[in-house]
């Protein structure tokens, strides 16, 4: 579910040059694309989308490595 | 092991500064005007520096180095600086491209028999990244490794290799592949006798003339295992990027104390040619101290944040975006700040300091000091901060 909601935020806000769908939940997405700077319209949205907030130590580049770190990472922030 | 000679044992720090200081003073300072004026290698410099095994200082002491800690090597970078900026700053960028071997090929047997190496032949070692298309973007190559069974080709427009044609290996960033894509980068290590450099662009520059920093198209060839393990974004989380900019903030802060220092010499001849009145250039001379403490503090703090993270080896800590964000803060402030402090030390000095041929001349520093914010450029690092900005928390 989580991961469904990320690929959504990931085709809309990731601006990678490879498809999302064609992507698997522990793609490396820095191999894929994933730049510092896309990483910060990702975060925005989806802190947004879920309504939470990365603490400081979430906010390095192995919480956005993959889709299933992001989950992981949302996942445990939801209440 | 003979290597690590007199100054293997980490207590005898304090000896070895004050050894390299004393090379500074007899070797590295005379000859700094000679490179400037010619803009060429401080051969002499580094001849005396291979001769103290100063290139594997920051080398583990298990393979034959100093296994120096990464703020004594920003100590030694310091003190370089207070006698010629150019010759700091190729030991500082030699030393960046050991610590990217260091903390990420000690798994690799070739990169530990290249540390020997480095220990018992003092390679120089240079580094390529930036590349002609993607202009300073370290984070991005057009380039890419084109491997056939075990050996590799390369190819790199390298709009700027700082003493390339000294080097005994150069550093590349290269795509892992040619289908990969322009962020999927691995570091290679190319040597000397399977490197081609055609000269792309020449070095007559206003400051750091000794650098050398021509531009050139490398076309190298090796074996595979000469791409370091890890990918090129974590060697650069946990290794170049804080380790530039913490031993380049050293060797700038070294250059703004020796002009401070010329600036006190000044104030001090003043007050003894009509002591009972402070001269107005004492007050000045208070002044940029202060500024000059404010450089030390912002660089000190990171380093040894950066050094407590080194000790720790909690790898994700270096990709944290807050840390990368401090690392900046302290390349972009210290540029600026030497820029700040030799002009007031300028002032102080005179006309004398505005002179090429005077013993207080602060020409040379003044020129130097400009290129700071211009290699990795200010504004380009400041973007990536703002952007960063908007999405880390503090306290």
């Amino acid at each position: 579910m989580v991961h469904e909601q990320i690929r959504d935020i990931l085709s809309s806000h990731g601006r990678l040059a490879t498809d999302v769908a064609s992507l698997q939940n522990d793609s490396d997405l820095y191999e894929a694309g994933l730049t510092s700077l896309i990483t910060v319209n990702l975060l925005l949205a989806i802190e947004d989308h879920f309504d939470v907030e990365f603490p400081d130590d979430l906010l390095s580049r192995r919480t956005f490595q993959s889709i299933d770190a992001l989950a992981e990472a949302v996942e445990g922030l939801v209440p | 092991m003979e290597a690590a000679a007199s100054f293997s044992d980490p207590i005898d720090f304090d000896a070895l500064k004050r050894a390299v200081n004393e090379l500074g003073r007899s070797v590295v300072a005379p000859a700094s005007k000679a490179v400037d004026d010619e803009a060429r290698f401080p051969h002499e410099a580094f001849d005396a520096l291979k001769g103290e095994k100063l290139l594997s200082a920051y080398v583990p002491v298990q393979y034959g180095g100093m296994g120096l800690s990464m703020s004594q090597i920003c100590g030694l970078c310091e003190i370089l600086g207070h006698h010629c900026a150019s010759t700091a700053m190729v030991f500082a960028m030699h030393q960046i491209q050991v610590a990217c071997i260091v903390h990420n090929g000690g798994t690799s047997t070739f990169f530990q028999n290249y540390m020997r190496r480095i220990v018992d032949e003092q390679l120089l070692l240079a580094s390529a990244t930036t590349e002609l298309g993607v202009g300073g973007d370290l984070t991005s190559s057009l380039c890419a490794v084109e491997t056939e069974g075990e050996r590799f080709t390369l190819e790199k427009k390298a709009p700027v290799i700082s003493y390339g044609q000294e080097a005994d290996a150069i550093l590349v960033t290269a795509r892992r592949n040619p289908d990969a894509q322009n962020s999927d980068q691995v570091h290679v290590l190319v040597e000397k006798d399977a490197t081609e450099l055609e000269p792309l662009a020449g070095w007559d520059t206003l400051g750091f003339r000794g650098t050398c920093s021509l531009g050139f198209v490398l076309k190298a060839a090796g074996h595979v295992e000469q791409i370091l393990p890890e990918p090129f974004a974590d060697i650069l989380a946990h290794s170049m990027h804080p380790y530039s900019h913490m031993t380049w903030g050293s060797l700038w802060l070294g250059l703004a104390t020796d002009a401070v220092n010329i600036a006190r010499d000044s104030v001090r001849k003043k007050m003894l040619a009509s002591p009972g009145t402070p001269p107005p250039s004492a007050l000045r001379l208070a002044e940029v101290d202060e500024v000059l403490f404010e450089m030390r503090s912002g660089l000190y703090a990171t380093m040894e944040e950066y050094q407590e993270m080194l000790d720790r080896g909690n790898t994700d800590a270096f990709s944290n975006f807050g840390f990368s964000i401090r690392v900046n803060n302290v390349k972009i402030t210290c540029s600026e700040l030497v820029v700040d402090i030799v002009g007031k030390a300028l002032l102080i000095v005179g006309i004398s300091g505005y002179k090429n041929d005077s013993k207080s001349s602060l020409s040379r520093h003044l020129r130097d000091a400009y290129g700071a914010a211009l290699m990795v450029n200010n504004d380009r690092i400041r973007g990536y901060n703002s952007a960063m900005q908007v999405i880390v928390r503090q306290g």
